[in-house]
């Protein structure tokens, strides 16, 4: 039952200076953001604010300079990360692609593929999905139904994916389809291949779904005999499985597992100040907020050197989400509405929505935690 | 500092393993001086472990510590040998040379663990620090950790000195936070393990209860409890090496804090998953759970450090918070 360690990272030395052009960068382009920004940061979707962030060399940091990366480290890389998320920059536009679309292509893509994708990504021009969740297949992942048949040249694919976020204004999904039968319940992860399947393929249509707060968020998408040239498939036909896996290491690994809510803390705070329970309160958030960012820079450490911390990354998640999910809650518990500054109240009203996704997005709280129970010899 | 730290470690870890067993736990509660466990720590050197080589010690630092601590927390060492490395530290730092035995580490408003086996007694308020020989101890008893714990009667001060400026003025009380919160990171490690290996082995409904989602979700969500316990605890350590305990209040502050709420809910799930048998005097869990919840009020509970470093941030203000999270380990950019 070998325990998970979580051995400290120091940022990297040109951490000051990379923070210091993030901060000025954000401050002038976070000026006019409503509330609703941070409320979605990595959930929103702002294209011409990734074109921005490309320019500046801030998308596909550590890859090859062949690819228009720029071949820094990814110690620099969380850096930026966290400096965006702790404003909650709308990064959707380019967050998949950057973190897991691009990661996938550059690992395990065709030169082809590589040369098409990866330099569009860098420049903040191609926007990717996640397609994994379907209709009857969520945690239960590996059930999945939506199906790739061998035609001529290429794929046919039907079927259907949901809760794809912004996948109505993106370009590119990496699907994991099912290309064989799985030969019996218990090997259902054997016959799953991955695809990068164009959003605006014929046969392809997608159907917002509104979330509860009333925002376009995510979408259902249904394929109806979309063809997928054989030039798409990702990777090892039938390898699709062990493939999404390491991808969802990368997917649980980031800060945005945590601090998904840190700019309602930042922005309520000087309104708090009266209040004779804050000083408590807002302790406690801050030594859980310094301590997750140990534990995630650890993760982003692990990534450095080439291992795929899946299991640590799931327990960094789930203890990252109890946080970020608590805090809208607990300044709740300190704002007097009355003399509250409107935007405050506005941003705590949409994080008190939002947050319910936190748990639920990238993996459920109990799958992550039976993942955790795994690692820890429960059977 | 790296090797020293692994070698003592391990040493530390076999000590204990042999030495720091439930009967003998038992009987520390008892009042029975586990004097074969002070002994050998002694002649490890751990006592003076903390206090630089030129001064006749090993020259570890608060990041060697607390791993040390973590240790002794997880074998629940009946022995202040936490509390005497912390006196000597701060002895020598002021430039007094720490005399040989159990030199218990007076703290504000609390009673002193083994108090009646100390030969010397380190008080350090607001920056200064004294070294006496208390003349009686009026005993008592810890109501939840049971060992005993004793107000000393001061003598007259055998030295007095002034704690150089990185210390600042709450040297000891952060020293004490820096062990406690050790100390519980490391038992919440042992009874996470002991709580595996009962779930993976007792049944019912013909099945090992480890198997039943609702254990595994408790023990789970109690993995990431230990988790941030033991990244909070070496962060704080790491602080300390850097920047003096004075420096790294905010460490300290948040390691104390975390393994404290992480003890609370740790022990609530170990309880819980052992059910009956763990609420018994005779399985071996509360020797730990005990101590875990006793640690949580030692050198301050949450609830004060929380203030503290939640008084500065509201001081500082919203537009600071997050700048001041990412430079503490930083140096500010040219």
């Amino acid at each position: 039952m070998p325990s998970l360690q979580f051995p400290l990272r120091d940022t990297p030395a040109e951490a000051p200076a990379l923070r210091a052009e993030l901060r000025a960068f954000l401050a002038e382009a976070g000026r006019d953001w409503s509330p609703m920004v941070p409320a979605y940061s990595w959930m929103g979707f702002d294209r011409e604010f990734s074109r921005e962030v490309g320019q500046r060399g801030w998308i596909g940091m550590t890859w090859p300079k062949t690819y228009g990366g720029g071949e820094r480290t990814a110690l620099e890389r969380y850096v930026v990360l966290e400096e965006m998320l702790a404003v909650g920059a709308p990064v959707g536009a380019h967050w998949i692609g950057d973190r897991q679309s691009g990661p996938l292509i550059l690992r395990l893509g065709t030169e082809e593929q590589r040369r098409e994708f990866l330099p569009r990504i860098v420049r903040g021009e191609l926007a990717f999905a996640i397609g994994l969740s379907e209709p009857d297949s969520g945690s239960d992942l590996a059930s999945l139904r939506t199906k790739a048949e061998k035609v001529p040249g290429g794929w046919k694919v039907n079927g259907r994916k949901v809760w794809t976020s912004s996948a109505h204004r993106c370009d590119f999904m990496i699907a994991l389809l099912r290309t064989a039968p799985a030969p019996d319940a218990r090997a259902k992860h054997q016959g799953l291949s991955q695809f990068l399947v164009d959003l605006r393929s014929s046969g392809l249509s997608i159907r917002p779904i509104l979330d509860l707060v009333g925002q376009d968020g995510f979408n259902e998408i249904t394929f109806d005999d979309v063809f997928v040239p054989d030039s798409m498939l990702v990777g090892q036909e039938g390898n699709g499985w062990e493939q999404a896996t390491a991808e969802l290491a990368f997917e649980r690994a980031g800060p945005e597992r945590y601090l998904s809510s840190l700019p309602l803390l930042t922005e309520a705070l000087d309104d708090l100040r009266a209040e004779p329970a804050a000083p408590e309160a807002v302790g406690r958030l801050l030594a859980r907020a310094a301590t997750l960012r140990q534990m995630s820079l650890s993760v982003a450490g692990m990534l450095q050197e080439g291992h795929t911390p899946a299991r640590e990354a799931a327990l960094v998640k789930d203890a990252g989400n109890d946080f970020e999910q608590a805090l809208p809650e607990r300044i709740r518990a300190l704002v007097d509405p009355a003399r509250t500054p409107p935007q405050v109240i506005e941003m705590l009203g949409l994080m008190t929505m939002v947050a319910r996704s936190y748990s639920l997005r990238g993996g459920t709280r109990e799958i992550l935690r039976g993942i955790i129970a795994r690692q820890l010899g429960l059977r | 500092m790296s090797d020293i730290r692994d070698m003592l470690v391990e040493q530390v870890s076999r000590l204990l393993a042999d030495r720091s067993d439930p009967a003998t736990l038992r009987a520390a509660e008892a009042d029975t001086w586990p004097e074969a466990l002070w002994s050998e720590a002694e002649a490890l050197g751990l006592p003076l472990a903390l206090v630089p080589e030129e001064q006749g010690g090993v020259g570890l630092g608060w990041g060697d510590a607390a791993a040390l601590w973590q240790v002794m927390g997880r074998h629940a060492a009946p022995i202040p040998l936490g509390e005497s490395m912390a006196a000597a530290a701060l002895l020598a730092a002021a430039g007094i040379a720490p005399p040989t035995g159990f030199i218990a580490l007076g703290l504000p408003g609390e009673a002193v663990a083994w108090g009646r086996r100390a030969t010397h007694l380190a008080l350090a308020p607001g920056g200064e620090i004294s070294l006496h020989a208390p003349t009686d101890w009026q005993q008592g008893r810890g109501l939840i950790a049971r060992e005993p714990a004793d107000q000393p009667v001061l003598g007259t001060a055998l030295a007095e000195g002034r704690l150089p400026a990185a210390y600042g003025p709450d040297a000891a009380l952060l020293a004490g936070a820096l062990l406690n919160a050790a100390r519980i990171a490391g038992a919440l490690e042992a009874v996470l393990d002991m709580t595996v290996d009962y779930a993976n082995t007792r049944k019912q409904f013909g099945r090992p209860i480890g198997g039943f989602q609702a254990v595994q979700q408790l023990l789970a969500r109690c993995a990431g409890e230990v988790a941030a316990a033991g990244v909070a605890v070496a962060n704080a350590g790491r602080a300390a090496d850097r920047r003096g305990l004075a420096g790294a209040e905010f460490e300290i502050a948040a390691a104390k804090i975390v393994a404290g709420e992480a003890g609370g809910t740790g022990a609530e799930i170990v309880h819980q998953v052992h059910a009956a048998i763990g609420f018994t005097d005779e399985h071996p869990l509360h020797l730990y759970t005990r101590r875990i919840w006793s640690w949580r009020d030692g050198a301050g509970p949450e609830r004060l450090w929380a203030r503290r470093i939640g008084d500065a941030a509201l001081a500082r203000g919203g537009a600071h918070l997050w700048a001041d999270l990412t430079s503490r380990d930083e140096e500010p950019a040219a």
